[in-house]
């Protein structure tokens, strides 16, 4: 072992229960031997700020209640938990139940946290908000909520992200935010990540970073994921309603991991629910062609602020990845995923491009629903997963993007221009 | 006693500040590291901080990021800079050398076996970017074992009670980043530097450096009246860009910047 653990567990299994998972992180921010605040020391001070903030505010019925309240008027949660019972009877196995977080406003998972950010930018009284973004989702609804509160935004996106989520670009434009393309490194999330850390150490005074995935220094693991955490409590409380107990399994994509945190985390200590964190396997884990940090064995690391797996190489040179949905194409994970890997708590896999593309065309095909190449992960899981499954059994995937936005990336594989 | 330790009480001795050189290490090949490093004495350098080459340099500015890219194509790892210092020592044995970066490289040898080869190496500080005190208790007491420094940043933002601690955590010298930014950002208001080390001074005995925002022999020797160093970068790295074409050209380019704001820092008021 290379970095020697604090007073925790190398291996979480060794003592780690499933309520000391679900008290995670710590008074700093750690997970175990991840996360933590890496950073350089002239953002220490907004970080501790946003901290005390979000302490304060984290158990205020008032804010809660706002919360709430923009979440239920104007993304329109609750989401629906659709029964894809077309597409489970094809499969011939459990039974698929999709958590529509393609229904939100702004269409995907990524605006339940950038409303709960946006509430914490207001209380701090800065009138500049900035964002990292892969496939713009989070862009975008960064963007939708800065028009709201009528906040300055400007939008990292690496140059290769620009050029393959455009519509998304200019969907941005239009909300009035400025999308500042990224041509250093990879041109891809990462990089995008590295010049939003770039501006807001500039410009931090008056400038709220909206992070959005749970990655990035304390608190922000903490904020994204309680932010994400109403779709595994709505999902919950729905599988109780509609099939009367709990799903046997829960299935997520994860790029940063948001989307998958907020399925699983109010289903950490149900022992009996299987979880399952589908990673990008590119062209293959075993090709080197991917995005599969967790899936593919990649070492631990130290990347935007927090301690988690991440993949580099033998010195230490954080890795190129690859991956057909730029919402994926990120070589680290958020480190609450570092420690429930280590745990045992959830099954990290990976699906291949080509699986996700099958899996794209199926669902369309068979339930009329087009899901973002992101969520297609999940769904090319869940399909190897459905048939070993008996149809008694219940899986719930999370849905957490609808497909507008690679309608133009899916063309061009089909000899499309526009 | 620590080479840093040395060398600041002989300048204090002196009456005099520390200039203080950062390149990147490999750029634009490892083969000329060390030969700029002898050169940087030559001109005038009480400690030298070596650059290690990271692939996402998050607190540089574009100059500092493309000598990384420069360093890393040329296939510099963090391993080839304890065989650079080794070898600068069998000609110098005096002058400091610290390693100044990110973490992961760090944490992909291990902090045990860092700690080791630097230590070996002739390394005498370690300075990473994204390691404030409280994410230092691993590495910071291993680097201590080996007589290594464990030198930390303060910031414009860096509020009392912080500063307690990283004063009381540091070793070697305080790094005192001049502006909020990165690295090659605009010049430093020397005077904002003065009211922020004011509070300083009473912390801590450590030497107070300042860097970011130092680019000619006029803010160096300004800064000079105010802090007990002076850390210059991106003006030195700007020279090796300019002449990646002709290396052989760079040794009397870093001395020529170098010169010029030794002189002006030791020149009598
Ligand atoms: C629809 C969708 N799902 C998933 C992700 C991946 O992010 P995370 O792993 O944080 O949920 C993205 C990111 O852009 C996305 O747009």
């Amino acid at each position: 072992m290379t970095v020697p653990a604090r007073s925790t567990p190398q291996s979480a299994s060794d003592a780690t229960t499933l309520s000391d998972l679900a008290r995670m992180p710590d008074a700093r921010g750690h997970f175990g031997p991840y996360g933590g605040r890496f950073v350089s020391e002239t953002l220490s001070f907004a970080l501790e700020d946003l901290e005390t903030t979000y302490a304060e505010l984290r158990d205020d019925p008032a804010f809660q209640a706002e919360f709430d309240r923009d979440l239920a008027q104007y993304v329109g949660r609750p989401s629906p938990l659709y029964h894809a019972e077309r597409w489970s009877q094809a499969l011939g196995g459990a039974q698929i139940w999709l958590k529509r977080e393609d229904l939100n406003h702004t269409g995907a998972h990524k605006v339940n946290n950038t409303i709960g950010q946006a509430l914490l930018a207001r209380k701090t009284g800065k009138p500049r908000v900035i964002a990292e973004t892969g496939a713009g989702q989070h862009g975008v609804a960064t963007a939708t909520v800065a028009a709201r509160l009528g906040l300055e935004c400007d939008v990292y996106m690496g140059a290769t992200d620009v050029e393959r989520q455009k519509l998304n670009v200019y969907r941005m434009r239009l909300l009035g935010a400025r999308v500042i393309p990224v041509t250093s490194g990879t041109q891809t999330l990462k990089d995008a990540m590295n010049e939003a850390l770039r501006d807001w150490v500039t410009n931090v005074d008056n400038t709220f970073y909206i992070i959005g995935t749970v990655a990035g220094p304390h608190p922000y693991p903490l904020l994204v994921r309680d932010f994400n955490a109403v779709v595994g409590r709505e999902a919950r409380r729905q599988s109780l309603e509609h099939i009367g107990q709990l799903p046997d399994a829960l299935v997520a994509c994860v790029g940063g991991g948001s989307n998958a945190l907020g399925l699983f985390y109010p289903f950490v200590e149900d022992a009996g629910v299987a979880m399952y964190g589908v990673e990008a396997g590119g062209d293959g884990v075993d090709t080197g062609r991917h995005a599969a940090p967790l899936s593919s064995g990649a070492p631990r690391g130290v990347l935007h602020g927090n301690r988690t797996y991440l993949m580099s190489d033998e010195a230490g040179q954080v890795a190129d990845t690859h991956s057909i949905s730029a919402g994926l194409d990120y070589p680290g994970v958020g480190p609450e995923h570092a420690l429930w890997k280590d745990a045992g708590r959830v099954n990290y896999v990976a699906a291949n491009d080509d699986a996700v593309l099958e899996a794209f065309r199926e669902l369309t095909h068979m339930e009329g629903i087009m899901p973002a190449l992101e969520s297609a992960h999940a769904l090319a899981h869940a399909r190897v997963l459905a048939p070993t499954m008996r149809p008694d059994q219940h899986i719930v995937v999370n849905l957490s993007g609808r497909g507008d936005k690679d309608i133009m990336t899916v063309a061009r594989l089909d000899g499309i221009e526009f | 006693m620590n080479r840093i330790d040395q060398r600041f009480g002989e300048l204090k001795q002196q009456g005099r500040r520390a200039l203080i050189p950062f390149i990147t290490a490999g750029d634009p090949a490892p083969d000329y590291t060390v030969g700029f490093m002898h050169a940087l004495v030559e001109a005038g350098a009480d400690v030298i901080e070596l650059g290690v080459p990271f692939s996402d340099p998050m607190a540089d500015g574009p100059v500092i990021q493309q000598a990384c890219e420069r360093a890393l194509k040329a296939g510099t790892r963090l391993v080839d800079l304890f065989d650079m210092v080794a070898e600068f020592r069998r000609t110098d044995s005096v002058t400091p050398v610290v390693l100044m970066g990110y973490l992961n490289p760090v944490e992909r040898i291990g902090y045990r076996a860092f700690a080791e080869q630097a230590a070996q190496a002739g390394v005498d500080g370690v300075l990473s970017v994204d390691m404030p005190p409280e994410e230092a208790d691993e590495l910071a007491p291993l680097l201590k074992q080996n007589n290594v420094a464990a030198i930390f940043l303060v910031a414009p933002t860096t509020s009392r009670e912080r500063a307690e601690t990283i004063c009381a955590s540091g070793d070697g010298y305080l790094y005192y980043v001049s502006l909020k930014g990165v690295t090659g950002s605009a010049t430093l208001n020397a005077d904002d530097v003065a009211e922020h080390l004011a509070p300083l001074r009473e912390l801590t005995d450590l030497p107070l450096c300042v860097g970011f925002g130092i680019r000619d022999g006029a803010t160096a020797a300004n800064v000079a009246r105010v802090a007990d160093g002076v850390i210059v970068g991106s003006a030195l790295v700007n020279r090796i860009a300019d002449n990646t074409a002709t290396p052989e050209a760079i040794p009397g380019e870093l001395k020529q910047v170098l010169g010029d704001m030794r002189r002006a820092m030791d020149a009598p008021r």
